[in-house]
């Protein structure tokens, strides 16, 4: 073999990309009103791709592989890798010459009211879906498109979405299909871990490796959990007969000639990487066997047409996983003819059972009967393509039976399951010529029908027909001729799979008198007969297999579903969950308190001598300040929330008196201007919060006396814990981590001398990117929740305090109302007006000297937002915004483009995201200035930070001018009534 | 030094805790502020207690007796997104105060 990288390879990107492409076009004119649109795009793209697929014969069919190859994540072995080969070849031929056809048939199959262009959307991306997995070099790619085959199958099941047996068949499917996918992807990733390599032709490459490895048996398990629930194997077929709710050309395309032929596909792709082992023959054989022939039994007491196709759909499923299981190569010949063969004659069927559907309005066949009068072509064809599914002499089916035939005799395993396989292929063989008879002698034969909902039945269109015709005059060419018509193509793509082991075989039509054809021939006579027997139960029975109609397995996954999905889940959240905050929160820290003992607890707690740096005495009084504070907060804060504010406000302040004791006076300036900003926003907030008297506390019941000791004790246990720790890891050498490394080189490489303002804007300057992009989205979160705010009732009337103001003006003839609220604070606020420059200058001082001394553009930022804060507080938000127009939407936008077009800056220069560049700037009268690129980093979070605070806090302010339109409002009304 | 600063970690902690842990939007929005000291602080703590020596660069100081400035870099991204949750927080507390009609963390005023 040899691979070929020529002009070629791109044929298969083209192959793959094509449907995907038409299923894009189709979706765009998703609302267009022709017919016949959708149809062209997606008939003309199903013969790009067969054409695209003959045209690629010139070279496969001399035996090479076409391959193309691009890297997709070569640091962990995946490339997006395409091949085709002999089997890949015949595959795509019957995907795209299948889906012309099916293209073809829906067109008039579809009726007035379906949405067209959504149909053929889904059917093109499940196409090319299909495609990929047939033409995937990387398995990790296979397994990617077996998932979207999933998805689509889905999406096409559930087409008429109205209707809840579409939309459960819908979801059995993706859920069978999609665990079985998911197997398969962890099977692949075993697999590729074994061989070392995901690509395809490696893996083909190293099946001794494979067999011989450790893990050889549970890659298997989950490969063929994977191919067996796709080709719908017992015990996981049931979702197939349940997918017959989808429109007829998809169970025709998807659920009898390509899906499901996905799962046997993947065996024989997989073959010589994992067959010829006893596990293999064993795992294969049996669940190959049952299928075989519980498919086949339970497709004669269908009273379904599509059900009883499906049924017979799973059992030649199960015929080809049997020869597959068997590890020989003729077998795999046989294999590959069958699922050709099965396909034709299968679509064909079901396209038949479409047209008598849509002619008669009913599937039943209880129903039907005597159609041949009506519809003598359609009725002549599907009796040609029913006979090849019982495998009757000189049709296609009875190629690849005798076939099977004559492996099933052959001794290949010594087991119990080798010694029964004639007989029960020969059963089964019996079982699928009485099905046959049924479909054919109950629907077309017998006196005319009754009472059927469409009354008169007629054939369908010429061009309805001619998919069923093209099909089953395929199925007489090969039955006829196999070694002309079918032969070199089956010998290619046998070859690429078997390679050397290439066995003789001949496709002749007569291969003498032998026991395969005896076994044909009982099969035969025995079906008949036992047609003939069954014929009045038939006729009369209820839906479903006799001993077998109780274990259904619909019903047992739809009972795993319930209890997994709604019963567990149920019991989960009444048991486990809660909609109270309270409890969440209490299991939170809890959690944290256990994780922060178990440590400590398992690995125990070493006793070292206490190596600290004493203390100081005004440290201790800052402290001792501190926490009183922090207890009169935590003590104060149901019933006195000023004090309880200001008692924080002063532990934020003990804490910035710590950051400047121990060294780091930027956090200092930071948490100090962070302090003033939150208090001023909490303080606009306490007016919309309800009063609250200590006078008459809440009553206290038991319980919750027991819940405020619990809660006292975990508090008390999480801070002693968290003593216990911050002291041990205070006392504890610092270890040389990465602090050395910033130190040196802050000045070095970010031109700073101020290390936490250059880790800041420089070295770690994508996380600051993050935090001021979180910065920016919390404002304009805040912004947005407050433009829907809506006060509660008892907080729209005017607060006492001006109430009390207003009454006190209105008394005193002198004065007018508003006189004592303007004058409120008149000195202060005329100092605050004075030193809007002054908080100005600052700011700009502090962002200036950022990067050499602390300052930068946090702190800075906040600078300036309370600059504008004083004047709002001054001179109320009228006035302020009167004389002051700050968009700070604006600064934020400029803000964020300001850092991250720094950022980019460096890609102009061939450097990564955010390197930064520095030097120093000699300016006259300032002198020497750094002017590092970090420090237009820094103006971009300066910018957004000021831009975000001053939205929060207008947006607050701002509801106390919107109170009184509400007040407004509400006295309209109440003069109104 | 260490003991005072630990203490005072334990009890700001303790206080958060018990706060967040009330019933009153409010109390819980202070417990949140006086944990997040807490923990600035602890944060903090971890790049060892030194008086005197910021992380500025100064000629004829060697770098490497200067105090870690990789856990103050954190604690000041910290305290900055510390205010912006405090001030949703804040917010979201009034609006659900506006639409509920009451102050109770779960929107409700009785007690269950």
């Amino acid at each position: 073999m040899t691979v070929g990288v020529t002009f070629e390879s791109y044929l298969l990107l083209i192959l793959l990309a094509l449907p995907f492409i038409g299923s894009l076009l189709s979706g765009l004119i998703l609302n267009t009103t022709s017919r016949d649109l959708p149809v062209f795009v997606a008939g003309a793209v199903t013969l790009l791709v067969l054409g695209l697929t003959i045209f690629a014969y010139a070279s496969v069919g001399t035996g090479s592989v076409l391959r193309f190859d691009a890297e997709w994540l070569p640091q962990l072995g995946l490339n997006f890798t395409l091949r085709m080969d002999g089997l890949a070849w015949i595959f795509c031929m019957l995907v795209s010459a299948i889906g012309f056809l099916v293209v073809l048939y829906a067109r008039y199959y579809m009726g007035e009211d379906d949405p067209i262009p959504r149909f053929f959307s889904f059917l093109l991306a499940f196409m090319g879906a299909m495609l990929g997995i047939i033409i995937s070099g990387n398995i990790i790619l296979l397994s990617i498109f077996w998932e979207l085959t999933s998805i689509f199958s889905f999406l096409l099941i559930s087409y008429w979405h109205r209707n809840p047996t579409a939309r459960d068949g819908a979801r059995m499917a993706l859920t069978i299909t999609g665990i079985g996918g998911f197997c398969l992807l962890v099977g692949m990733l075993l697999l590729g871990n074994v061989v070392g390599s995901y690509d395809l032709d490696k893996v083909l490459a190293s099946g001794d490796v494979i067999r011989s490895h450790a893990l050889y048996l549970p890659t298997l398990i989950f490969i063929l959990l994977g191919a067996l629930t796709k080709s719908a194997q017992f015990p996981f077929h049931f979702w197939l007969p349940n997918a017959m709710a989808a429109p007829t050309p998809v169970s025709a395309f998807l659920h009898s000639a390509t899906m499901v032929k996905a799962g046997v596909f993947l065996l024989v792709r997989l073959w010589p990487a994992l067959s010829g082992t006893y596990e293999w023959f064993f795992l294969v054989g049996l669940m190959g066997m049952l299928t075989l022939l519980l498919g086949a039994y339970f497709a004669m007491f269908q009273r379904d047409l599509k059900g009883l196709l499906a049924y017979s759909t799973i059992s030649h499923l199960g015929l080809i996983t049997t020869l597959l299981s068997l590890g020989s190569p003729l077998a795999t010949v046989a294999a590959i003819f069958h699922m050709l063969n099965h396909a034709t004659f299968k679509a064909s069927l079901f396209m038949a059972a479409g047209i008598i559907d849509h002619e008669t309005g009913t599937r039943d066949m209880q129903r039907l009967s005597g159609l041949f009068r009506f519809l003598p072509f359609t009725a002549t064809l599907a009796m040609v393509a029913s006979a090849a599914m019982a495998g009757v002499p000189l049709l296609n089916g009875f190629l690849s039976k005798e076939m099977f035939f004559a492996e099933a005799v052959e001794t290949h395993a010594d087991s119990i399951l080798d010694t029964i396989l004639p007989y029960v292929a020969t059963l089964a063989g019996a079982f699928s010529v009485t099905y046959s008879l049924r479909f054919i002698h109950t629907v077309f034969f017998g006196p005319a029908p009754v009472d059927l909902p469409k009354a008169k039945p007629h054939e369908p269109p010429r061009w309805m027909r001619f998919p069923v015709e093209f099909l089953v005059v395929a199925c007489l060419v090969v039955g006829i001729v196999p070694s002309i018509s079918i032969g070199p193509f089956l010998h290619v793509a046998a070859e690429s799979v078997l390679g050397a082991d290439m066995p003789e075989y001949s496709l002749a039509l007569w291969h003498g008198f032998s026991l395969p054809l005896a076994m044909s021939l009982v099969a035969m006579i025995g079906g008949t007969i036992l047609y003939i027997l069954l014929r009045g139960y038939f006729s009369r029975c209820e839906d479903g297999p006799p001993l077998f109609r109780r274990l259904r397995g619909q019903r047992i996954f739809e009972r795993v579903l319930v209890t997994v999905s709604w019963r567990w889940a149920r019991m989960a959240e009444s048991r486990m969950g809660t909609r109270n905050l309270q409890p969440q929160l209490r299991w939170v820290v809890a959690t944290g308190f256990m994780a922060g003992l178990l440590p400590l607890v398992l690995s125990g707690f070493e006793v070292r001598p206490l190596a600290f740096s004493g203390i100081d005495p005004a440290f201790a009084i800052v402290w001792l300040l501190g926490t009183a504070m922090a207890l009169g907060a935590a003590f104060s804060a149901k019933y006195h929330r000023l004090a309880a504010l200001v008692m924080l406000g002063g532990v934020g302040l003990m804490v910035c008196i710590t950051f400047v004791w121990l060294s780091a006076p930027d956090l200092a300036i930071t948490q100090l201007l962070v302090e003033i900003v939150t208090t001023v926003l909490i303080l606009l907030g306490l007016r919309w919060l309800p009063k609250r008297n200590a006078d008459s506390p809440d009553a206290i019941t038991l319980r919750g006396r027991f819940r405020r000791f619990r809660d006292l004790v975990l508090a008390i246990g999480c801070g002693v814990g968290m003593s216990f720790i911050s002291f041990a890891v205070m006392t504890m050498p610092v270890p040389d981590a990465i602090a050395t490394y910033f130190l040196d080189n802050a000045y070095a490489q970010g031109g700073g001398r101020n290390v936490v303002n250059v880790i800041l804007v420089d070295f770690r300057g994508f996380d600051t990117l993050g935090e001021i992009a979180v910065l920016g989205v919390v404002a304009l979160t805040v912004y947005a929740l407050l433009r829907r705010f809506r006060p509660a009732a008892d907080s729209i009337d005017m607060p006492e305090q001006q109430r009390i103001q207003n009454s006190f003006d209105e008394e005193r003839p002198e004065r007018s109302l508003g006189d004592t609220v303007r004058d409120y604070l008149l000195v202060p606020s005329v100092i605050m007006q004075w030193m809007f420059p002054v908080v100005l200058t600052l700011s700009v001082y502090l962002f200036m000297r950022g990067h050499d001394m602390p300052g930068g553009g946090f702190s800075a930022g906040l600078t300036l937002s309370i600059a504008f804060l004083l004047q709002y507080l001054a001179g109320g938000t009228r006035w302020a915004e009167d004389r002051i127009r700050i968009l700070p939407l604006r600064w934020m936008g400029l803000g964020l483009l300001t850092a991250a077009a720094t950022g980019m800056g460096s890609w102009l220069l061939g450097y990564p995201f955010l390197t930064s560049h520095s030097r120093y700037l000699d300016l006259p009268l300032i002198g020497k200035v750094p002017a590092a690129t970090a420090l237009l980093f820094d103006l971009g979070v300066f910018s957004l930070v000021v831009g975000s605070t001053v939205l929060i806090m207008v947006a607050l302010a701002h509801q106390s001018i919107r109170i009184n339109r509400l007040r407004a409002i509400d006295a309209a009304r109440a003069e109104e009534s | 030094m260490e003991l005072v600063l630990s203490i005072a970690i334990g009890v700001m902690t303790a206080c958060g805790v018990w706060l967040i842990l009330r019933p009153r939007t409010y109390q819980v929005i202070v417990g949140l502020s006086l944990l997040s000291y807490a923990v600035n602080l602890f944060i903090f703590g971890v790049g060892g207690v030194k008086s005197n020596l910021p992380p500025i660069l100064q000629d004829g100081v060697d770098p490497g007796t200067l105090t870690d400035p990789v856990p103050q870099a954190l604690v000041l991204t910290a305290i900055v997104i510390g205010f912006a949750t405090t001030a949703l927080f804040l917010v979201v507390m009034l609006a659900s105060r506006g639409l509920t009609g009451n102050d109770h963390v779960d929107g409700r005023n009785d007690p269950k």
